[in-house]
């Protein structure tokens, strides 16, 4: 019956529509031993990419050790986001740098 | 007089006193080859020191200190090269950069004379003066000293590097004890 399928069709849309299409890339710098920003948001499902733009090897390692991502001189390094929460994180080689990630569910 | 300058620098290294280094303030200022010449020797005797280290620490935290300190120096060394070639500056040798020479091949003898915990103490807490002397010099005559833009802006990078260098030096003095 017609009636049915286009049912069946608004709702698979209306569920398409309730599902983000895309999840985001938030990208955040190292450049002169500082991040920027030093807060961030993000939810669950979006890729960070942090971009060194300095001459040094810096990391993004979270204090609680769900991650640990190098970034070599003057390169990009991503993460996909898996689990919420706010997690604290770091440069291992200089910890001085220090920024905050509040992941959303 | 640039003579007088060295001599008072040269001093502050030896005797790592703060008042010598202010006594500096009042003679010439060093020229941007000089002062080019004067961090790229500082940097290769971190980097000579770093080195020395990894051949003979024991202590996991002071090789890994080590480790961090060849590629850092080693990064802000290239740097420096890069700018001086962009600037077309030779570097100038001079009496500073002679007696930082000459102190720290004096301490990697006496160093390599060292073993085990004996020589992670040594060399982490040379490297906790070394760092202080540096940044004193760096913040007090290299850096109001350079004119050119880039070499100051490079300077002060180095700056900030080198006083995360100088913590970490003092935590793992700390950690050693």
């Amino acid at each position: 019956m017609p009636g049915r399928l286009s049912a069946i069709v608004s709702a698979v849309l209306l569920v398409a529509l309730a599902v983000p299409a895309h999840a985001a890339t938030i990208e955040i710098t190292m450049e002169n031993l500082e991040v920027s920003p030093k807060d961030a948001s993000a939810k669950v499902g979006d890729t960070i990419e942090w971009i060194n733009k300095d001459v040094f090897a810096h990391t993004a390692t979270a204090g609680n050790g769900d991650f640990d991502v190098n970034l070599p001189a003057k390169k990009s390094g991503t993460l996909v986001l898996k689990k919420a929460g706010t997690v604290d994180y770091y440069c291992r080689y200089h910890p001085n740098m220090k920024a905050t990630l509040k992941i959303e569910p | 007089m640039f003579v007088r300058w060295s001599a008072a620098i040269a001093a502050a290294i030896l005797l790592s006193s703060p008042a010598l280094l202010q006594d500096a303030r009042a003679a010439d200022k060093p020229t941007d080859p000089q002062i080019a010449h004067i961090a790229y020797t500082a940097g290769v005797i971190d980097i000579n020191a770093a080195k020395q280290a990894q051949k003979k620490a024991k202590n996991k935290d002071v090789k890994a200190f080590a480790e961090d300190m060849l590629r850092d120096h080693e990064a802000v060394n290239k740097q420096a090269l890069a700018l001086v070639k962009k600037l077309n500056v030779t570097p100038e040798d001079n009496d500073t950069s002679k007696a930082l020479s000459k102190q720290a091949s004096d301490k990697l003898a006496e160093l390599d004379k060292l073993n085990g915990a004996a020589f992670d103490k040594a060399y982490v807490a040379n490297e906790v003066a070394y760092h202080k002397t540096v940044n004193g010099a760096l913040e007090t005559q290299l850096i109001p000293s350079a004119s050119n833009a880039e070499l100051k802006s490079l300077l002060q990078t180095g700056l900030k590097i080198f006083q995360g260098h100088q913590q970490h030096a003092e935590h793992v003095a700390a950690e050693l004890k």
